[in-house]
């Protein structure tokens, strides 16, 4: 297919052609940048948490009122809870992953450091580990020896006693990658802020934060040998038991003291689910404009395609009755509109990036990866050639006899 | 001549109705989407008190002693500081504001405990801010610091409590203390909630909680203060407190203060006023970083805090893209359709038809058919708000269309379309007519 006399005849329709390739170029610009969005929702709602999924329950009671035995009545509680049958475990938390607004901590790695490296969550609560279903992958976990009462604490750490901190604590190995870069964690040493060192013992392969924004920073959490009664239990118990378990515990904690409210009782699946329901609603509107944007661009290239192919006739009509082949008419249009969309997806490409750079500086997203590109490129391509596919066959159908007609 | 236009027009759209059609639908689905958005980013955005904002100011100290640079102070104030601005009245109002979760029951009727927010603030709060009275009003200045045990109470929650009916002098009990209702309020639901925005600038735009619903409960602050201790989140502190249940000495911040200034001398003096006040406090060794105050208005507070949703801003980028694609849509099928009646324009053009009346009567055209697109944009965005309401977010039953965006859904899509047919009509203008008349 010689594809000369297409310039010429694109030359002569210089503005439609244009407004193929931009309306080509602006929609590859915009999909690429709304799939690689898209992508990215779709990387975050699938995001490794580090617990067992299916098999948690979280109960959240109002705070047993600030007494002097919130801490055995909680323990009076967690037994209760342990003889549930099908229960596996129990532990009482000051906060859940992804259970909504976290408990942080600066964490300096050398004494006297003035600003923190990083920003963790710290998760507190005898057994809490073991209950959420960590993987501990290096060192040990937090023993009953290494915990201390959140109170004792509090009181330790104005008056700067360190008899009674907590010395040791499980971080995770994207906080370790991080703060200690090539290097075991273990034995070593980090700071909250006083300068009392706390011995990393061990590490965990994951375990996600209570609340992030950034990706990068979704998996910088410790756990910390403190028992606290702040009203959150996370039950754990085999997926199928999980709405009876849940019954029958918040029927033992009422029995227990009737006067407390239940602020909320959930699966840790529900949890997750309202974690990330917007992402989900945000990564479906998305799908819906670029699913928007490729039909109206399809519409316009038929369009202009039916028109181009109205005006042509005669000529068309010409061809024919000097020889080409109803598959010569048919591929002349199938080329041209090839060859706009060649141009539109290239200038498209160099928008995509602008574009990408503008979401960089404005809303924190990494770069696009160049892979978008080529799947653009295929897509409007393909959309291209079955749009223009309806003109092509009705100009092919144009009889040669047209060209005897009105000249 | 208009109304010849317009019939000519009207024969030509309905010549050709495919292309008509997708041109209508084009423009209805670009103006559908963008004043969806737009709608949401002019709720979103807006000023959430306009007859007030301007007088209104968020002061703020920097009462951190552990920082070694400089940097923005801290979004709230520390007990301490808070209350000695408060005490000292140099503005024409000022309130102080601090949220938190309080267990609430009604002593005479049969209904569960409820976790209710509340807010525990001073009664400038209600006449700074336009807050709207059913039944009663605010309570006593004297109130405050007599620690009165009076509350204010929501029009919801008094719909929920006492099925709407007046409830001024009634007892509410608050966690082991039982409190008047002096005060029912009328719906109230500022948009964003613009007193509680502190720390919206690391929130990474996921700011849609700020259009939650304002407090059910409104307390006296110091009442609240003794009530509910132990219970107010606290923003930041830079030393661990003793005791979370008695902040007041705390190195924490976690109040907010309000203030009403009428006039820009008002202004000046109060940021002098502040200024005064940390230099004063570094004296006394509570400060270091005594020069560090702020006194921004309502709206640059909003601004500083980022409050509009990044995921809003960005689906009014999207949009916006969207109808531009949508015109240069139009563009091409508008051309193609004036074009193709090429002979008809030449015979108008040999028969005296000026090229000025050639492109007006393509433009009457356009309009006719952003007309169109403009009704069936108005029912798309009826349908896109509809399904914004069906959204998770916190300012999802917000989403409704008034009147300016909806004559702005008209103006838009005419505008577009004039717009987009511009090119088409000059062109279509520019005909030459003898060639156009020899192929008839």
């Amino acid at each position: 297919m010689d594809i000369l006399p297409i310039f010429s005849a694109l030359r002569r329709h210089k503005i439609t052609a244009l407004l193929v390739i931009l309306e080509v170029a602006l929609t590859c610009a915009i999909v690429c940048n709304a799939v690689f969005l898209i992508t990215q929702r779709i990387d975050r709602i699938h995001m490794l948490s580090g617990v067992a999924e299916h098999e948690l329950i979280d109960i959240q009671i109002s705070p047993i009122s600030a007494t002097t035995d919130s801490v055995p009545r909680m323990n009076e509680d967690l037994a209760a809870l342990r003889q549930i049958p099908g229960v596996t475990a129990v532990a009482s938390s000051n906060q859940l992953p992804l259970g909504g607004s976290s408990w942080n901590a600066g964490i300096k790695i050398a004494r006297d450091q003035k600003e923190s490296t990083l920003n963790a969550t710290t998760y507190y609560g005898e057994n809490m580990l073991e209950t959420l279903g960590t993987q501990l992958v290096a060192g040990r976990s937090l023993l009953h020896d290494d915990f201390y009462d959140f109170d004792a604490v509090v009181k330790a750490g104005s008056t700067s006693d360190t008899k009674n901190m907590p010395k040791v604590a499980v971080v995770t190995q994207a906080m370790a990658d991080r703060l200690w870069p090539g290097v075991s964690p273990l034995g070593k040493e980090l700071f909250m802020g006083d300068n009392i060192p706390i011995t990393v013992v061990g590490v965990v392969a994951h375990l996600v934060r209570p609340s992030f924004s950034d990706n990068a920073v979704a998996e910088y959490s410790m756990a910390f040998p403190i028992r606290m009664a702040a009203g959150r239990y996370v039950i754990r118990t085999a997926p199928e038991n999980r709405e009876r378990v849940l019954a029958a515990a918040l029927a033992k904690l009422k029995q227990l003291d009737p006067k407390r409210v239940v602020l909320k009782k959930q699966t840790w699946d529900q949890v997750r689910e309202k974690f990330f329901q917007n992402d989900r609603a945000m990564a479906g509107l998305l799908l819906g404009v670029c699913v928007a944007l490729l039909v109206v661009t399809a519409l316009g290239i038929v369009g202009l395609g039916s028109f181009w192919v109205a005006q042509r006739r005669r000529q068309i009509g010409v061809r024919r009755a000097l020889g080409a082949t109803r598959r010569h008419i048919l591929r002349y249009f199938q080329t041209e509109n090839f060859l706009l969309a060649t141009i539109g997806i290239v200038l498209g490409m160099a928008m995509a990036y602008g574009v990408n750079l503008l979401l960089m500086v404005h809303y924190e997203l990494p770069r696009l990866p160049m892979m978008y590109l080529p799947m653009g490129a295929v897509v409007l391509w393909l959309i291209g050639q079955a749009a223009v596919l309806g003109p092509a066959l009705r100009a092919a159908a144009v009889p040669p006899v047209v060209a005897t007609r009105s000249v | 001549m208009f109304g010849y236009y317009l019939d000519l027009a009207l024969r030509s759209l309905k010549r050709n109705k495919v292309l008509t059609a997708l041109m209508v639908l084009a423009i209805a689905v670009g103006i559908g989407t963008s004043m969806t958005t737009l709608t949401v980013m002019h709720l979103l955005s807006g000023d959430p008190i306009p007859a007030r904002s301007s007088m209104l100011f968020y002061p703020q100290v920097d009462p951190d002693t552990s920082r070694a640079e400089h940097r923005e102070p801290g979004d709230m104030m520390d007990y301490h500081s808070a209350v000695d601005l408060w005490r000292a009245q140099r503005a024409d109002r000022q309130a102080l504001l601090a949220q938190s979760d309080v267990r609430l029951r009604v002593p005479d009727l049969n209904l569960p405990v409820l976790i209710t927010h509340s807010l525990s603030t001073t009664t400038d709060f209600f006449p700074m801010f336009d807050v709207p009275f059913q039944y009663g009003g605010p309570w006593q200045p004297s109130d405050d610091e007599n620690r009165a045990r009076v509350v204010v109470i929501s029009a919801h929650l008094n719909d929920k409590l006492f099925g709407g009916a007046n409830s001024v002098g009634r007892t509410l009990r608050l966690r082991d203390t039982d409190v008047r209702i002096v005060g029912v309020l009328k719906p109230w639901r500022p948009s964003p909630q613009f007193y509680a925005v502190a720390g919206g600038r690391f929130a990474h735009g996921n700011t849609a909680d700020f259009y939650a619903k304002p407090e059910d409960l409104y307390l006296p602050f110091f009442s609240g203060m003794e009530i509910n201790a132990g219970s107010f989140g606290v923003f930041n502190c830079w030393i661990v407190p003793e005791d979370y249940g008695k902040l007041e000495n705390a190195p924490c911040i976690w109040i907010t203060m309000w203030v009403e200034l009428r006039d820009p001398a008002k202004v000046d003096a109060y940021a002098r006023f502040l200024a005064d006040y940390a230099a004063q406090q570094k004296t006394l060794g509570r400060f270091t970083h005594a020069d560090n105050t702020r006194l921004r208005n309502l709206m640059q507070w909003l601004e500083y805090n980022q409050v509009v949703p990044s995921d809003v801003r960005l689906q009014t980028w999207l949009s916006f893209a969207f109808l531009a694609i949508c015109l240069f849509n139009t563009v091409g099928l508008l051309l193609a359709k004036f074009l193709r009646r090429s002979g008809e324009i030449g015979v108008r053009r040999a028969l005296g038809a000026t090229r000025g009346a050639v492109f007006a009567q393509c433009l009457v055209e356009a309009g006719m058919i952003g007309l169109l697109g403009g009704i069936g944009g108005w029912l798309f965005t009826l349908l896109g708000l509809w399904l914004v309401r069906q959204q998770p977010a916190a300012y999802a039953d917000l989403a409704h269309l008034d009147i300016a965006m909806f004559l702005i859904t008209f103006v838009l899509a005419i505008f577009s379309s004039l717009l987009a047919a511009a090119l088409p009509a000059l062109r279509a203008s520019r005909i030459p007519l003898g060639l156009q008349l020899k192929t008839l």
